[in-house]
C-alpha cells in the first residue's frame, strides 16, 4: 500500500483543501494519472497518483482542508513493490490504457491485496510521494555556502538595497527572494496604507455637488400668461440646497492673487506636443494648479480640514474635488491622493473624471472624500470669480484665465502670462493672513516652477 | 481572443510545456464580456441569471482555475503565464505572490500604490481590487492568471460577487489614470521578467 498525502505545495503553505477526487475507492490508477484537486489561496492544483494501483481508501473527503503530509488515500499498488509475480497485468504502469472498467478492473489483484496483508504492513513507512510533489527543497535553502544566494545578491544590487535593512525570515534567518521582494514593495509603497478613516469622514457628511458662481435667484415669476414651468431637475435642486447651505454655514470670505504664469506657459509650450504624442493628453494649466496647490496644502494642513462641531478634523490624504461644468449643472469628481501624482497624473485623473463627469459614467465614490476644491472658471473666459465652499471643506480655489499683459518688472514693461487666483476661505477656521500666505504659497510654486512633466 | 479558444490554447500549451517541448510562456489576451466560474465557485455569486448575461452579450463558462467567480472583458489585460514551477520554486504561494509584485510594480510605473490585502489574493488601490488572480497548477505547470482592470467597464461586475467578495472593483482609468494598453502590457512585460528572471529559463511572449 502507498500513502497519498496532501503534498507540500511550497514554503508558505501549511494547508490545501481537497476540493474534488477525480477517482472513487476502487477505482484503477495509473502512476502519475490525476488523482485528486486541492485549492491552496486561489491555486487549483492537480495532484498525480504517485503509484500504480487501486485507489482503495480515501481518507478525506472533498471540502475538507488539512495539513500538509496528511495521508488522504492508499492505493494498492497490486503487486508493484517488487513483490513480484502476484498481479501481472496492473503492474507496468505506462503502457496499457487503464481497463475502461472502473470497479471491475481492479477486482483481480485487489483480493490478492486483500488476502495477503502482510506486505500492506511493511509498505505503510514509504515516506513522500515519489513523483511529482516530492517538498524538493527550495534552492535557495539547499546552496550550503554563504548567507546569501547569488539571486538575493543580484536583486539587492539591481534595487539597491542595503541588505543589513532586510529581515530574514528563510531558514537560519536567511534573506529569501520573498524577503527581498516584501522589502521593495514596503519601499515603494510607502504612502499606500495611509489612514483611510480620516479621508471617509468627508465621505459620510454629504457631499453633494457644490460650489461655483453664486446662483442667480428668480424673482417671483411675474403674472403675465408667458411662463413655461418646467421643473427643477434633482441635481438642479441638490446644487441649490448645496449652495444655500454652504453660504449659510460658512463664512465666505474671498482673497485674490496676481500669478506670472510665464514660467509654467513655458513648461506647457515645449512639452505639449510631446506630451500629446506620448500620452494622448493635452497639457493644460490645471494640472500645475492643482499641483501648486498640493504643495500649499501640506504647507498650511488647516486648509486641509472640516469643521466638526467645535473640533477641527485635518485630513491625513489630499483628495482634490475638481468642478466640472455639465450641461445643466455641475459635479465635483474628486482625484484622491492628488499629493501622491506628478502633472501627468494629474493630467489624466481631471481629463478623465471630466470625461466621465460629462457621460455621467462617474460612481458615486468618486464624488465623494473631497478635503480641497479647485474651480476652473478661467476656461469659460472668467478672470476671477468668488467660488462658494464645497461642504464640509474650509476653502475653494478658483483660478482664472491665463492671458498675456504689459507688466511692470524691475521698472521695465513686459509681457507675461498672467492670471489671477482666487481664494474662498471659512473665515470661522482660517484667517485673512494664513489664506494670503496660502495664496501666495500657490503664487509662489507657479512663478518658480522648475518639476519637469514629461 | 474568445475565453474558449484561448483556453484551449492554454491547454495545448500546458501540454508541450509538460512534455518540455517548449519554454516558458506568458500570454497576454483580452476578452469579450465573459463571466467565469472557479472550481471552488459558488452560483450565488451570479446574480444574473443566464438567460440575462446572455441578452446583456455576456458569455458564461465554468473553468478549472482557482478562485470564485469574475468577469473579463475589453479594457482588460488578461495574463496567462504557462510556467513550469519547478524550474522556478515549486512553491504555488510564493508563485501568487510573485504574480501580486509584478502587478504592484506595473502600477507603481503609472503612479498607483498597488497592495495585497492579508489573507486575500489580488491586488488592491485604496480598498478596491483592481486585479484578480486564479490560477491552476498541473504537474507544477501553471495556467490561468491574473486579470488586471486597465479601462475595463465595471458596470458589468453588478452581474457578480467578484471571487465572492463584497468589496469593491476598481480599474487604472478609475483611479484616475488613463494608461493606453499597450503602455501597461509593456511594464508588465518588464517585472514579469524581472521578478521571475533568475530561475526562470524561458522567454517572454505575449500575443
Amino acid at each position: 500500500m502507498t500513502d497519498v498525502v496532501m503534498p507540500q505545495m511550497g514554503e508558505s503553505i501549511v494547508e490545501g483543501t481537497l476540493t474534488k477526487w477525480l477517482k472513487k475507492a476502487g477505482d484503477h490508477v495509473e502512476r502519475d494519472e490525476p488523482l485528486f484537486e486541492i485549492s491552496t489561496d486561489k491555486v487549483d492544483t492537480e495532484i498525480p497518483s504517485p503509484a500504480a494501483g487501486t485507489l482503495r481508501e480515501v481518507l478525506v473527503e472533498e471540502g475538507k482542508t488539512v495539513g500538509i503530509n496528511t495521508v488522504v488515500a492508499r492505493i494498492d499498488e497490486a503487486g508493484g513493490n517488487g513483490a513480484g509475480a502476484a498481479a501481472p497485468a496492473a503492474k507496468p504502469a505506462a503502457a496499457p490504457p487503464p481497463q475502461p472498467a472502473q470497479a471491475q478492473a481492479p477486482a483481480p489483484p485487489a483480493p490478492a491485496a486483500e488476502a495477503a496483508p502482510p506486505p500492506a504492513v511493511q509498505a505503510p513507512s514509504p515516506g513522500p510521494p515519489p513523483q511529482a510533489p516530492a517538498p524538493a527543497p527550495d534552492s535557495e535553502r539547499a546552496e550550503p555556502a554563504g548567507p546569501l544566494s547569488p539571486l538575493v545578491r543580484k536583486m539587492a544590487r539591481e534595487n539597491n538595497i542595503d541588505l543589513s535593512q532586510v529581515k530574514g525570515t528563510g531558514a537560519g534567518g536567511r534573506i529569501t527572494k520573498q524577503d527581498l521582494e516584501a522589502h521593495v514593495a514596503q519601499q515603494q509603497a510607502p504612502r499606500a496604507p495611509s489612514p483611510a478613516p480620516p479621508a471617509q469622514k468627508p465621505a459620510a457628511a454629504p457631499t453633494p455637488p457644490a460650489q461655483a458662481p453664486p446662483a442667480y435667484v428668480p424673482p417671483a415669476a411675474p403674472s403675465s400668461a408667458k411662463v413655461r414651468v418646467e421643473p427643477m431637475s434633482t441635481m438642479r435642486q441638490k446644487i441649490a440646497e448645496h449652495m444655500v447651505m454652504s453660504q449659510r454655514t460658512s463664512a465666505h470670505v474671498t482673497t485674490i492673487h496676481r500669478v506670472d504664469m510665464t514660467n509654467v506657459a513655458k513648461v506647457r509650450d515645449r512639452q505639449k506636443a510631446d506630451f500629446q504624442t506620448r500620452y494622448g493628453l493635452s497639457l493644460t494649466y490645471l494640472p500645475f494648479v492643482v499641483r501648486a496647490t498640493v504643495e500649499a496644502l501640506r504647507t498650511y494642513p488647516i486648509v486641509n480640514a472640516s469643521i466638526e462641531g467645535t473640533n477641527i478634523l485635518y485630513y491625513n490624504e489630499i483628495n482634490i474635488g475638481i468642478a466640472v461644468a455639465l450641461e445643466n449643472g455641475l459635479i465635483v469628481p474628486v482625484i484622491r491622493t492628488a499629493d501622491e501624482k506628478n502633472v501627468l497624473g494629474l493630467q489624466r485623473a481631471i481629463v478623465d473624471l471630466a470625461a466621465r463627469a460629462r457621460s455621467r459614467q462617474l460612481k458615486p465614490d468618486e464624488v465623494q472624500g473631497g478635503t480641497f476644491s479647485i474651480t476652473n472658471f478661467g476656461s469659460y473666459g472668467s478672470m476671477m470669480a468668488t467660488p462658494v465652499i464645497n461642504q464640509p471643506q474650509v476653502a475653494i480655489l478658483g483660478v482664472g484665465a491665463v492671458t498675456k499683459e504689459p507688466v511692470v518688472i524691475a521698472d521695465a514693461i513686459a509681457i507675461r502670462s498672467m492670471c489671477y487666483i482666487s481664494l474662498t476661505f471659512d473665515h470661522r477656521l482660517i484667517d485673512g493672513a494664513l489664506a494670503d500666505q496660502f495664496t501666495a504659497k500657490v503664487k509662489s510654486v507657479l512663478e518658480s516652477w522648475s518639476e519637469e512633466v514629461l | 481572443m474568445g475565453y474558449g479558444e484561448a483556453f484551449e490554447r492554454q491547454r495545448a500549451l500546458v501540454e508541450q510545456r509538460k512534455r518540455a517541448e517548449i519554454p516558458d510562456q506568458f500570454l497576454i489576451v483580452e476578452h469579450p464580456p465573459t463571466i467565469t466560474m472557479g472550481r471552488n465557485g459558488h452560483m450565488e455569486n451570479l446574480l444574473a441569471r443566464e438567460e440575462v448575461l446572455e441578452r446583456a452579450g455576456v458569455a458564461f463558462h465554468h473553468t478549472d482555475r482557482g478562485g470564485d467567480i469574475t468577469y473579463h472583458g475589453p479594457g482588460q489585460i488578461v495574463g496567462y503565464p504557462i510556467l513550469d514551477l519547478r524550474e522556478w520554486k515549486r512553491d504555488v504561494g510564493a508563485y501568487v505572490r510573485a504574480i501580486e509584485q509584478v502587478i504592484i510594480h506595473a502600477l507603481s510605473d503609472f503612479g498607483l500604490a498597488g497592495e495585497r490585502v492579508h489573507g486575500m489574493t489580488g491586488v488592491w488601490v485604496d480598498g478596491a481590487k483592481v486585479a484578480a488572480i486564479g490560477v491552476h497548477i498541473s504537474r507544477w505547470v501553471t495556467s490561468h492568471g491574473f486579470a488586471l482592470n486597465v479601462s475595463t467597464d465595471l458596470s458589468y461586475f453588478q452581474y457578480i460577487v467578484p471571487c465572492g467578495l463584497v468589496k469593491r472593483v476598481t480599474s487604472m482609468a478609475a483611479l484616475g489614470v488613463m494608461a493606453r494598453r499597450q503602455e501597461v502590457i509593456e511594464r508588465l512585460v518588464v517585472h514579469f521578467g524581472r521578478v521571475f528572471d533568475f530561475e526562470m529559463a524561458g522567454e517572454l511572449v505575449y500575443d
